[in-house]
């Protein structure tokens, strides 16, 4: 019985600090807008980051989602703009939905960032279900694809489309499409649509429900794993300035109105750490687990970082309202994680079928 | 990052199960000595004080041990290892650390074979949540100390047979947290009134204890005069591992499920309604959290790891769920909801409606909720002091 992490886990935690600190300060995620610089990009191929799940056999790292949670957690810490999650998500979509040949062909270009994906699967803003991918054709696609995580500045993009009941996932060049940034509320998690016009897929997919929920699974975990360091960040931001602003004559941190709320955010952030953590162990270790995991940690990171960065703000008055200054940013990323693959009433109301109502 | 155990954990726990497969028969056939057994059997297994040392007649059983004895207690529904609830969970372990040699010999036994109840004299009427503050007076005359005061909210005190007494035996103390003394009390000495409060389930588990002129041997003061507090600091610090506590939530959310999947509200089946289906998994998710948090804050003592004060977490959880799961059933279940044992459409026996009248013995008894944030504030987030 271990519930930590190892040696190894801690020294590339240390490796990830560093990275964000040095690479990636909060001056820089401010200057993105869109798509991470390419330097940035390049750096995080190079240290293995794109290819963390990648089988060794397709030119990857090999490792476990819970490696993955570790850059997961320091990179989400910082704000990282650096799409990994869409990158992750499509090297689990093609391992598990694509054959040996396109394994072959694509795995070992994910890992090298040579391939950029953007990751699009449900057409419906707010419906994770099979019903709510739209995106019809097969041989070729005409249409528009909403929602595209990512899709902005990626070479290729992995879109959910149907054939009548048939679900697929079609690789798309994405120079084959014209593809549309969205503005969005958190310009670190660039949305894009796209409009295809009878584009010829690079590669098609075959997709069922039960791999669509898999895929959307695994999203949900590192979206919840992202909002571990976020969270904190805005803990810790929020604490310290609690600590000196003097207001009444006293570090506003002894009032309890304040104290107490910082309480219950170490709560909530300790408690969906622990649920992200056990959801990440599951996608290797124990897949029969993975839904159940995935609903439970996901949305009570939804609910609980949605709330912390509100307050992150509002604890510190006018300053965290500017522009300025960093408490803004993670409120804006707290209201992307809350929509992505599912909110916390999607997957209270699934958990709850999950464990038999 | 794993959760086995290893081939001799596992055996433990089969031995476990074994035990409880033979000498756990379920309730209804459960005769008139069945209590007494138990507690014998339990005993002679050395499950009873399972973390404290051989040396006083403990189990000295591994941390993993201790969690998977008491996480298989809890699945089987097992009746607790003693009769005194205090003595193992406070007492026993502040004599284990504080006690002398004499001590140690003369309490121990009794609490481990289950033939004294313990009750833990420290609350006041003006000081409950701010123990250091206590007022009752140990003054020293010659080999005893003379006890005056009053304490209050003394859980058990109505059956107990000695209770653990924080006194004040120097008043003019720089801090507050001086000049207190420990001492063990009988509950029938010569000068104690106990006086018991009905509780709003209406139970009587609780009372006033009076100490008038109540003569107590110096050998009976439980660590050295004026340190008393330590001694008490290391009793609240002593309750651990969540994770029987975890068991017992997830029956009960079983149990909880249950009554939804037999409960129609406005003439619709309860379990389709999206509201109610949210705070069953709302429930679910925070006693998972327990679960994993009690896992990983496992996992820092096995490694060596200190623990601050991260046990809070799961404290408050255990507080909002202990109030919110029997008060949802309650509103839940409407009119029938608040019918107590007896009544005609009482729902499971009005256990739920007792249960909603019964929390505060649990949420407000090791430091109310708002103390454990202080807690975490203060001692974790390293923010300035009320």
């Amino acid at each position: 019985m271990d519930f930590g992490f190892s040696e190894e886990q801690n020294l590339l935690r240390d490796q990830v600090l560093r990275f964000m600190t040095e690479a990636c300060p909060l001056a820089v995620v401010r200057q993105c807008n869109g798509r991470a610089p390419a330097e940035l990009w390049r750096q995080a191929a190079d240290l293995g980051w794109l290819a963390l799940t990648v089988p060794e056999s397709h030119g990857g790292v090999g490792l476990t989602w819970v490696d993955l949670a570790v850059v997961l957690e320091e990179t989400g810490r910082g704000l990282s703009p650096l799409p990994i999650i869409s990158q992750t998500l499509a090297g689990v979509a093609i391992r598990r939905c694509g054959d040996e040949a396109q394994q072959r062909q694509w795995l070992p270009r994910i890992a090298t960032g040579e391939a950029l994906f953007g990751v699009g699967l449900y057409d419906d803003p707010a419906w994770i279900d099979p019903r709510a991918v739209r995106l019809a054709g097969a041989a070729t696609l005409t249409g528009s694809k909403s929602f595209i995580d990512d899709g902005a500045g990626a070479t290729h993009l992995l879109l959910a489309t149907r054939d009548g009941d048939e679900l697929a996932l079609a690789l798309v060049d994405a120079s084959d499409a014209e593809v549309r940034p969205e503005p969005g509320i958190d310009r670190t998690k660039p949305a894009a649509m796209a409009i295809l016009d009878r584009v010829r897929p690079l590669a098609t997919l075959p997709m069922d429900a039960e791999d669509l929920g898999y895929i959307t699974d695994c999203g949900a975990v590192a979206v919840a794993l992202e909002a571990i360091g976020a969270a904190e960040a805005v803990l810790e931001m929020t604490t310290e300035y609690a600590k000196t602003r003097i207001q009444f004559d006293n570090p506003i941190g002894k009032y309890q109105g304040v104290k107490h709320r910082l309480a219950d955010m170490y709560v909530d952030v300790e408690s969906f750490k622990s649920l992200a953590y056990y959801a990440a162990w599951a996608v290797d270790d124990a897949p029969a687990e993975l839904p159940r995991a995935a609903s439970l940690a996901k949305a009570y990171a939804a609910d609980a970082f949605a709330r912390i960065g509100i307050d992150g703000v509002g604890l510190h008055g006018a300053i965290g309202f500017t522009a300025e200054y960093d408490a803004q940013l993670y409120l804006k990323r707290s209201k992307w994680a809350r929509a992505a693959f599912g909110d916390a009433d999607f997957h209270y109301q699934r958990a709850a079928t999950l464990g038999g109502l | 990052m794993d959760f086995d155990f290893t081939p001799e954990e596992q055996a433990f726990r089969g031995e476990v199960r074994d035990f409880l497969a033979a000498n756990l028969p379920p309730p209804q056939e459960r005769g008139r000595g069945f209590l007494g057994d138990w507690l014998a059997k339990v005993r002679a297994k050395g499950w009873v004080g399972f973390s404290w040392p051989t040396e006083y007649g403990g189990g000295e059983g591994s941390l993993t041990e201790q969690a998977i004895l008491k996480e298989e207690m809890a699945l089987h529904r097992a009746p607790p290892l003693g009769t005194s609830y205090m003595g193992l969970a406070w007492v026993g372990p502040g004599i284990i650390q504080y006690g002398t040699d004499e001590q140690k010999r003369r309490f121990i036994p009794d609490i481990l074979d289950s033939k004294v109840n313990w009750c833990t004299g420290y609350s006041e009427p003006n000081h409950g949540s701010d123990l250091a503050a206590i007022q009752t007076k140990a003054e020293r005359v010659g080999d005893h100390y003379v006890v005056n005061g009053q304490k209050i909210w003394t859980t058990g005190a109505p059956w107990a047979d000695w209770i653990i007494l924080l006194t004040r035996t120097q008043f003019d103390v720089e801090r507050k947290h001086d000049g207190i003394t420990c001492l063990l009390v009988p509950m029938d000495s010569k000068g104690i009134e106990v006086r018991p409060i009905e509780n709003m389930a209406g139970d009587r588990n609780f009372a006033e204890v009076f100490f008038t002129d109540v003569q107590v041997p110096v050998a009976n003061r439980l660590g050295e005069e004026g340190k008393g507090w330590a001694v008490t600091i290391s009793a609240l610090a002593n309750e651990r591992s969540s994770i029987g506590e975890v068991t017992q939530m997830f029956a009960r959310l079983d149990a909880l499920k249950a009554l939804v999947k037999a409960t129609t509200r406005q003439g619709r089946p309860a379990a389709s309604d999206p509201a109610v289906r949210r705070r069953i998994a709302e429930f679910e998710a925070k006693i998972a959290a327990m679960k994993y948090n009690g896992l990983r804050y496992l996992t820092k003592q096995l490694r060596g790891e200190p623990l601050s004060s991260e046990t809070s977490v799961n404290k408050l959880h255990r507080a909002s769920l202990e109030i919110d799961m029997a008060d949802f059933a309650v509103e839940l279940t409407g009119r029938a909801g608040l019918q107590l044992r007896g009544g005609s459409d009482a729902v499971d026996g009005g256990s739920w409606a007792k249960s909603a009248l019964g929390w505060p013995g649990v949420v407000i008894g090791g430091g109310t909720p708002n103390i454990q944030r202080n807690i975490i504030a203060e001692r974790i987030l390293g923010l300035p002091k009320d």
